[in-house]
């Protein structure tokens, strides 16, 4: 059934589809839509869910990760500040192995107090074990709220899906909203082998000596890279449910590119119709999108940029002291492995507006430029 | 593979990651941790004096007071010295004397 709506009611809607079952949440903008529409959702019993309030984002990953560890299907959505104040439980909730999803609504870390779009708030979370998805569409967003518990569940790993507040969060687009009887099929009830249990009482999260930490750590790393052939498994056959297929990256005419441009969240899809213009141009020039962060798809990245001569990342975020973030994982992946020069673009931050012409003078100058540099400022008022 | 809880105080045999559970979970009890070298004072109960309220046995917030034969028993394994018990007991019945005396 196709749908018109807003980038943050398919995530609403998402969580409807895979039958969440607690909801424990804290509004913030730009997110409050998802959860009210929710509450909505759970109040018109649409939704066989506890939904609870709480009074900060910190309790709303808590109540998260106790209903997780009873064996319910637990969900929340936040953004930014609120993201980061739930930066404790979020480690909780990953080393603790409880595959919630979330949804995040990427929003400038503030002061300069912002609502606006800007992935520096989700990219702080990098380390924390949780999975990132960086959603580019509305149905994206849906897809991956289904697809993120398949995988989660499989691996005990949390997962939150992300994407560009405002520009996404609050944008009508089309979305087809699978039937739920197909969901269901695809995603059965969650039951974990380990869960809090009176009539089978055990210890969890109990005091940790070094003799056993270290290996719950690796446990953790391995379930990480078992993430990537998981993810692929678990998109193939959600497409053959609705003929939509997710991958780590989707590369969009990479092939036969002199210079690919690497982009996630909405810009993504913004570069995708500058590629298509440059290309008209007689420009060689390719967009990978990052869909996933983490876990890292190296492999898949240097499969797609083997052949090229030098890689742009426009990143809408940075870490001050060092430059954007998808430039630094990416020439990360790419040392030891290919000589390929980067160039690393920042934009857009606090929800400046990136048209469809900064991707074009960013590949143009990239393609005239033969000396990389870490960081480049587009459209610094100087 | 669910390891299970164990009940006698024992953890869970462990040789390697493969033997683990996938979260901190089900690793036993924390008995192996003896926390008696915490203490600096240590609690004596005179039997004469006690009336076996169990009041100390109530209020010790360590599993340092057990009971045997009706009658409150310190465990001086894990008893961290904080002298709760003695200051609970509604007879003084605890003295708290100096350790390495």
């Amino acid at each position: 059934m196709k749908k018109t709506l807003l980038g943050n009611y398919a995530a609403s809607w998402g969580a409807q589809l895979s039958r969440a079952q607690v909801i424990s949440a804290y509004p913030i903008t730009p997110q409050t839509l998802i959860v009210e529409k929710l509450s909505e959702i759970v109040a018109d019993g649409k939704l066989d869910a506890k939904f609870i309030k709480v009074e900060s984002e910190h309790s709303a990953m808590s109540g998260c990760i106790g209903a997780s560890a009873t064996g319910a299907r637990a969900y929340t959505a936040t953004s930014s500040q609120g993201l980061a104040l739930m930066h404790e439980m979020l480690h909780w909730a990953a080393l603790a192995r409880l595959p919630i999803v979330m949804t995040n609504v990427n929003r400038a870390m503030a002061p300069g107090w912002s609502i606006w779009a800007d992935q520096n708030d989700s990219l702080s979370q990098r380390d924390t074990g949780w999975m990132q998805i960086y959603a580019s569409s509305s149905q994206d967003i849906l897809d991956s709220t289904i697809l993120a518990y398949k995988v989660s569940e499989k691996l005990l790993l949390p997962t939150f899906i992300t994407f560009d507040a405002f520009f996404l969060s609050h944008t009508l687009e089309v979305v087809d909203m699978p039937p739920i009887e197909d969901v269901d099929k695809f995603l059965p009830p969650y039951n974990p082998e380990y869960k809090l249990d009176v009539n089978d009482p055990r210890s969890f999260g109990a005091l940790t000596s070094e003799e056993h930490y270290y290996e719950f750590r690796y446990k953790m790393q391995k379930a990480m890279e078992d993430a990537i052939p998981v993810i692929k498994e678990a998109g193939r056959e959600y497409e053959k449910l609705t003929g939509r297929y997710y991958d780590l990256i989707h590369p969009y005419r990479c092939e036969d590119a002199d210079l690919v441009l690497v982009t996630s969240g909405t810009i993504a899809e913004t570069t995708n119709v500058a590629v298509d213009e440059l290309r008209k141009e007689g420009k060689k020039v390719g967009n990978l999108k990052i869909r996933i962060i983490r876990p890292y798809p190296k492999e898949d990245i240097l499969r797609v940029i083997q052949k090229c001569k030098k890689i742009a990342v426009i990143d809408r975020n940075i870490s001050c002291g060092y430059h954007g973030i998808f430039a630094q994982e990416l020439k990360s992946a790419l040392y030891n492995e290919k000589e390929i020069p980067v160039w690393g673009y920042i934009i857009g931050l606090g929800g400046r507006d990136v048209k469809i012409e900064d991707i074009k003078n960013i590949a143009d100058e990239t393609l005239k430029n033969d000396t990389p540099r870490d960081l480049i400022w587009k459209g610094v008022k100087l | 593979m669910v390891i299970k809880f164990r009940t006698d105080g024992k953890g869970v045999k462990i040789t390697g990651e493969k033997d683990m559970p996938p979260m901190p979970a089900s690793l036993g009890f924390m008995t192996w941790n003896k926390t008696s070298s915490w203490r600096n004072v240590r609690p004596v109960i005179d039997y004469d004096k006690c009336i076996n309220c169990f009041i100390c046995w109530k209020f010790c917030p360590e599993p340092a007071i057990r009971i045997i034969d009706e009658k409150p028993v310190i465990d001086y394994d894990y008893c961290k010295g904080c002298m709760m018990c003695a200051e609970e007991c509604p007879k003084d019945a605890i003295k708290m004397e100096e350790e390495g005396k």
